[in-house]
């Protein structure tokens, strides 16, 4: 069973505000899930090297040559969709 | 015939013959979709004009007697988690709610190229996360043969709008089942096409190591057509690539086939009136001369523990991007900390099912269960592909049920995520696997005892009482879809395609 303070742990690690009641019903929902998945420890994986690699992939890099520049346009789009932006810079909170 | 009804062949060979104008056949689809949106809720957003001025383009090209793509004036719709630029495109998630496409998705690019007439994006689970696309943040859509129940997810929207003759074809992605189980729930085609055959770039990225776009159809041929278009390799997706299998499907005899039923996947549980229906398509392929073999995939059971863990993992990173700076929602009152804009705008923009799966997939990639989650995961998933390899020395396809169930009513698996998990039970060793599968539409549901009381009234009009959404009359869930699934080798699209046409051709009629 997750405790209430690894809850609580987990989502600060993953920058995800919760609220207290919240803490419990996600205790509960990830120790059922968490049950299940157990299920894994049965298989045997002595013997299994880690694969990953999807199928077919071989040569994946793009040669190494300079690519055209991106349009101002472009930025000028992604810029249009950022929450808040000062001088064509994203704008952030003070870290300090 | 209705110009709702057509397939993609069918409609094109209406628009090269002059039987109706591009404007005629999407105007149809416009009317039938403000009918038909009402209660079906297929989709999040309509490009009336956009659509519109595609199809006007297409008549232009038609008047100056130029050679028809196959795809061209034909309206489509496109699942709400590809981008179209210049459309809204939100993965069905608050945190996107206006967010503005600002490039095509490789695959869009690829539909506009050849003409594909779009009328909007369609309804889906809020990332692709869920089975039956009530996790959507705007809607609840439903069910085209039973109005109470869920079209399946998370492509639903996409499958019900083609069920409900909203469109000719739609695009799906599917990360664990998403495109098969909801065109087994609606009764549509769905291909899961091999990892690496379609291009994800422009594909809001769930797990990476899964997701794949495909097409959805009313018919294995559309399939087939659409498939054709938008596969290959794009530099802009480096996981993409050219098949170097191109198997001539006039060439594949049935006869020479050997199909494999894996044993492990007719389980205690499974609906009845499923299994009767599969056993049946088994049966007909059988009479039509092709080899069946009971083969054994041992690691089956683990599948969706294993798939768990990877797609939440890999969506708990890939997610990480919304952070309430670059685009998407941000808090609205000003927090006080940088820290405090990230909590709340992720706490604010994301719904339930999608924290759950951010808390899971963080918890399995924290420090010191990595080792105990993911990369056990990892090495069972490599066992699951060494089953389908294996198994694929002796069989060229493997033949299995979409889901042990119909499509069930909406509510009814919303507050318990694992049983709403299962529901992927037999879709999600393809994903890690990697391969290519096709879901079709085999039959029906009995009409049990609903059937008797039905047969009683003489003029028992079926549409009518399955849209009418009485409790009672659907207590048995008769009439609902049945699906198969077809499973290939990896780039083999064209030899599951050709036996899905196979039984389009020969088994519905009996």
């Amino acid at each position: 069973m997750i405790t209430k303070k690894e809850v609580k742990h987990i989502a600060k690690l993953a920058r995800l505000g919760l609220k207290d009641k919240e803490i419990e019903k996600f205790q509960k929902e990830l120790s059922s899930i968490l049950g299940y998945i157990e299920k894994l420890k049965e298989v045997d994986i002595s013997k299994v090297k880690t694969e990953i690699q999807p199928i077919g992939i071989d040569e994946a890099a793009r040669k190494d040559t300079e690519k055209p520049k991106p349009k101002i346009e472009n930025s000028k789009k992604l810029l249009e969709l950022a929450p808040a932006v000062k001088n064509s810079y994203l704008k952030v909170k003070s870290i300090f | 015939m209705e110009l709702t009804d057509l397939t993609i062949k069918k409609a094109h060979q209406g628009l090269v013959n002059g039987e109706f104008s591009a404007l005629e056949l999407c105007k149809a689809y416009l009317d039938r979709l403000k009918e038909k949106e009402k209660e079906i809720s297929s989709y999040l957003t309509v490009v009336e004009d956009f659509a519109l001025s595609q199809a006007k383009k297409i008549d232009d090209m038609i008047l100056e007697g130029r050679d028809l793509p196959v795809l061209a004036g034909i309206p489509c719709a496109i699942k709400d988690a590809i981008l179209v630029e210049g459309i809204r495109c939100t993965a069905a998630s608050k945190i996107l709610e206006n967010y503005i496409a600002p490039y095509d998705a490789t695959c869009v690019k690829k539909l506009k190229g050849e003409g594909a007439v779009i009328l909007g994006k369609t309804n889906m689970d809020e990332f692709a996360m869920g089975s039956s696309t009530e996790n959507s943040a705007f809607k609840i859509t439903k069910n085209p043969h039973d109005l109470t129940r869920v079209p399946g997810g998370s492509s639903g929207g996409s499958a019900s709008g083609i069920s409900a003759n909203e469109c000719v074809f739609a695009l799906g992605s599917d990360t664990g089942g998403s495109i098969r189980l909801p065109a087994c729930f609606c009764g549509t085609v769905g291909l899961k096409p091999t990892y690496g055959a379609v291009s994800r770039y422009g594909l809001i990225a769930f797990a990476s190591s899964l997701d794949q776009i495909g097409p959805m159809a009313k018919t294995v041929e559309d399939c087939k057509i659409v498939f054709d278009v938008i596969s290959g390799k794009d530099e802009m997706d480096s996981t993409s690539v050219e098949p170097k299998l191109k198997v001539q499907s006039e060439k594949l005899k049935v006869n020479e086939l050997r199909i494999g039923v894996p044993k492990e996947y007719f389980i205690e549980g499974m609906e009845k009136e499923v299994e009767r229906v599969i056993k049946k398509v088994i049966k007909k392929y059988e009479e039509l001369g092709a080899k069946i073999e009971e083969i054994s995939l041992p690691h089956t059971e683990y599948a969706l523990a294993c798939y768990y863990i990877i797609a939440l993992s890999e969506a708990s990173a890939n997610l990480a991007r919304y952070d309430g700076i670059k685009y998407g929602y941000s808090v609205s009152d000003k927090p006080a900390s940088l820290m405090d804009v990230y909590l709340q705008s992720r706490e604010e923009g994301f719904g339930p099912e999608v924290r759950r799966r951010i808390i899971l997939g963080t918890y399995a990639l924290s420090a010191g269960y990595y080792e105990a989650y993911y990369l056990r995961a990892q090495k069972v998933r490599a066992l699951l592909r060494k089953d389908f390899d294996e198994a694929f020395k002796k069989v060229d396809v493997i033949l299995t049920p979409v889901s042990p169930t119909t499509a069930f009513k909406i509510g009814e698996k919303i507050n318990d995520p694992l049983k709403m998990y299962l529901s992927d039970i037999f879709t999600v060793s393809v994903n890690l696997a990697g391969l290519p599968a096709l879901a079709i539409p085999c039959g029906k549901t009995a009409p049990h005892h609903f059937a008797k009381e039905v047969r009683k009234q003489k003029r028992f009009n079926k549409e009518k009482i399955f849209s009418s959404g009485n409790k009672n009359l659907l207590q048995s869930g008769g009439g609902l879809p049945i699906g198969f699934q077809i499973i290939g080798r990896p780039f083999e699209e064209n030899v599951i395609l050709s036996l899905g046409e196979i039984f389009e051709k020969y088994g519905r009629a009996h």
